[in-house]
């Protein structure tokens, strides 16, 4: 196992917490992992990006610049970092306020990646909850890519959220409506 | 009972006429009035006083220049019970110091501050302090203090007392026997203020270098009656 | 007794907690990136654990509290990053002036100046030949990952208290502030210590003390001196920490450390994989350096490659370590810039060749 995956979006999509899901659930199935945040001046001005390394041997470095799966959870996002994703890799597309035309445009020319997309925050509003996009993500995230068991992910949201008991329903709600979704 | 005092034996370096031996006395009187000296750890300057601790007969710390307060501010913290007093130059607290002794006096910080203002650097050898009056010559005035150049003297009591943390401000002067008399009530003011918990106390003292700005002694004491005194006026400030 | 679990934990609050495990119940500090989830931990935790957090009005000032604090007995820690590391060399001196325990960590960001926000390793000079004025030294542990960020701080403590003395955390931002597994519960420190027989906490029932790093009397600063020299020497015996990584038949010995240790390394597992015979040696303690122990792997052919997030300062030591310095290679990025694995391989082929 070798994945290296960059979340990108909007600060306030909850971009951090969907990595720290993903690497908790990396700690608690056996592998390697880091998690490491965009750095602080890079996320003035909108846009916020966190980066996992899940590794089956040890992690060098924590940084991803060309990840083997990139989640952009809005426009700026899928500009700045369709271009990076590795050969093979997984592009995932929250398409809520992307239109057909500008993704494809964003992806033109870029030969053996797999572009996934989805509204990802409409999905989240019609569950009642906006902010639970970033967990809709996640699920679908591992439903295509099988890292992880569902049972794993939930565990990890419902420990980053001890804190927080009542996101805690929403959340699973969330992941299990992603991973159940077709995509 | 502790029947010893706070003033060693040890004979004093200060030049004759050099306010600092009078104000090292009247600080060991108050605490042994008090009855405190084995509570108290002080913090001894950068500047003429650099040595106090050789005079003193209590737990005493030098700090970095003009990081007095903040010393005070870590070993009070540490220790709440004990009685924790800065004992400070003008170059110490008005000028490297500035950032020190404003952030611990507006934390509140329950530490007592003896600021000795006696306008000049008498240790590195009569330099121009930010007390020192408008058109005073010292080694780096040499004609004087100029405004347009230097700035003016520089109110740091004012500006302590006006912040929220500060429980007791006075400034007094030891060129004559009554002001001596004033500055051991305001130092033992200041303790007590300390002793009762209540917050941040200070207490200036305009002192008088008899080597530098002055041609003697006597021309020192007259400058502290004809204007020094007019630019710091003496009084509570605050409390 | 259950065993202690995993947590996946940044690097910075790995540092905070085995602080707060070491018994540290004193922390002054200044908000500055990429360290400041320490701060804020610090904040935290000194609240729940009845200890002292002050966020100073400067580097200055904090440095200055915890020599205060440290001198009335606690035990005490200020962090920052390398513009503010630079401002705390004041109290760093008079620390090791007074010979009063502290440890100070910083997180290294690019430079010179204001620099930028990303990891380096450009502090190391200023960490390890004394960035104060005077004559002074201090153990310099260099973490790696999340669990050395807990252990190293916990353990710094003591080495601290052991020979009165600061204690410096030489990190980066990429340790700062990634988040990885470690287990972060060790023995709580706090309790049971006894109190020590120098701090200034008023003279009842004994002599007044005097903490001072000033001598002005005829030849008193030289025999000072002389007996911080005897300290520094016995750390040099006895506080040596490095890792050796399939060093034994390396003909390409690899030297780096922190964030850079673990690109090397897996640059050697690379190596490896093609038959090339590359090993990592990695000094944890930058001071002291561990000379003898590197030289010790010098068969006469080997080759050395440096590898730092500066433009070159540990290679310094390497060389003293190394006789010949033909042998002797780096490679470095600064500004914030990481080593790329494939450029070191691309490298390490090269000199192998």
């Amino acid at each position: 196992m070798k994945e290296e995956i960059l979340c990108a979006g909007y600060g306030g999509q909850g971009i951090m917490v969907m990595g720290r899901v993903l690497a908790y659930a990396a700690m608690n199935s056996g592998y390697h992992v880091t998690w490491m945040p965009s750095y602080g001046a890079e996320v003035r001005g909108g846009t916020a990006h966190s980066m996992v390394r899940v590794h089956s041997n040890s992690i060098a470095s924590p940084a991803v610049r060309y990840p083997t799966s990139c989640i952009v959870m809005n426009k700026p996002s899928l500009l700045k970092f369709s271009k990076r994703v590795k050969s093979h890799g997984l592009l995932l597309i929250d398409s809520s306020k992307i239109s057909d035309g500008e993704i494809k445009q964003a992806v033109v020319g870029l030969n053996n990646i797999c572009v996934k997309k989805a509204p990802f925050t409409e999905i989240a509003m019609s569950l009642g909850e906006k902010k639970v996009a970033n967990m809709v993500t996640v699920g679908a995230f591992n439903k295509v890519k099988k890292l992880f068991s569902i049972k794993e992910l939930i565990k990890a949201v419902s420990f980053i959220l001890r804190d927080k008991d009542e996101l805690i329903t929403i959340n699973e709600k969330a992941i299990l409506h992603g991973y159940n979704m077709e995509i | 009972m502790d029947k010893n005092k706070s003033l060693t034996d040890v004979k004093m370096h200060y030049c004759t006429g050099c306010g600092h031996s009078v104000i090292h006395r009247i600080v060991c009187d108050v605490i042994d009035e008090l009855g405190v000296r084995e509570k108290v750890v002080a913090v001894a300057p950068v500047g003429c006083a650099v040595i106090a601790y050789e005079y003193w007969n209590f737990d005493v710390t030098e700090a970095a220049h003009g990081r007095c307060p903040a010393v005070a501010t870590g070993i009070k913290r540490v220790l709440p019970e004990n009685i924790v007093f800065t004992y400070q130059g003008d170059g110490d607290l008005a000028a490297i110091g500035t950032s020190e002794i404003i952030h611990a006096a507006n934390r509140g910080e329950k530490i007592t501050v003896i600021f000795v203002n006696n306008g000049v650097y008498g240790m590195t050898g009569g330099q121009m302090a930010p007390t020192t009056m408008v058109g005073q010559r010292t080694a780096t005035s040499h004609k004087g203090r100029d405004i347009t150049r230097d700035g003016f003297p520089l109110k740091i009591s004012e500006m302590i007392s006006i912040l929220d943390g500060v429980k007791y401000v006075e400034r007094t002067a030891v060129h004559n026997k009554e002001g001596i008399s004033r500055t051991k009530e305001a130092i033992k003011k200041a303790f007590n203020v300390q002793l009762n918990n209540e917050g941040f106390s200070m207490v200036e003292v305009v002192s008088l270098c008899p080597v530098y700005g002055a041609k003697s002694i006597k021309e020192a004491y007259q400058r502290i009656d004809d204007t020094v005194t007019k630019v710091y006026p003496l009084g509570v400030l605050k409390g | 007794m259950t065993k202690a679990k995993k947590i996946l934990i940044t690097g910075n609050e790995a540092c905070g907690e085995g602080a707060v495990k070491a018994g540290c119940r004193f922390y002054a500090g200044y908000p500055i990136t990429p360290q400041n989830e320490l701060t804020a931990y610090m904040s935290r935790r000194m609240l729940e654990e009845n200890g002292v957090f002050i966020q100073s009005e400067s580097e200055l000032a904090a440095v200055s509290m915890i020599f205060g604090a440290s001198l009335a007995g606690a035990r005490v820690m200020t962090t920052s990053s390398s513009p503010g590391i630079s401002l705390k060399q004041e109290g760093i001196s008079y620390l090791a002036g007074c010979q009063l325990p502290a440890v100070i960590v910083n997180i290294m960001r690019g430079g010179p100046g204001l620099g930028n926000i990303a990891p380096s390793q450009a502090d190391y000079f200023q960490s390890t030949k004394g960035g104060g004025h005077g004559d002074y030294y201090m153990v310099v542990l260099a973490p790696h990952n999340a669990q050395e960020m807990f252990d190293f701080t916990y353990e710094a403590f003591d080495i601290a208290d052991k020979y009165r003395n600061p204690v410096m955390i030489l990190s980066d931002g990429a340790l700062g502030q990634m988040m990885e597994p470690a287990f972060v519960d060790r023995k709580d420190k706090a309790k049971g210590r006894k109190q020590k027989n120098w701090i200034l906490n008023g003279c009842k029932a004994r002599k007044p003390r005097v903490i001072r790093s000033l001598y002005l009397k005829d030849g008193e600063l030289e025999a000072r001196n002389k007996d911080l020299q005897k300290k520094f020497d016995k750390m040099r015996k006895d506080e040596v920490k490095f890792e050796r990584y399939k060093t034994n038949d390396a003909k390409l010995i690899m030297v780096a450390y922190g964030t850079s240790a673990r690109i090397a390394r897996s640059c050697c597992d690379e190596l490896r994989k093609k038959g090339k015979a590359a090993g990592l040696f990695r000094p944890i303690s930058l001071w002291p350096f561990p000379y003898k122990q590197l030289e010790s792997l010098d068969k006469g052919k080997t080759k050395f490659l440096v590898i730092e997030m500066s433009a070159g300062q540990m290679v310094e030591d390497v060389n003293l370590a190394i006789q010949d310095r033909k042998r002797v290679y780096f490679h470095g990025r600064m500004g914030g810039g990481i080593p790329d694995e494939k450029d070191i391989i691309n490298l390490a082929n090269r000199i192998l060749k």
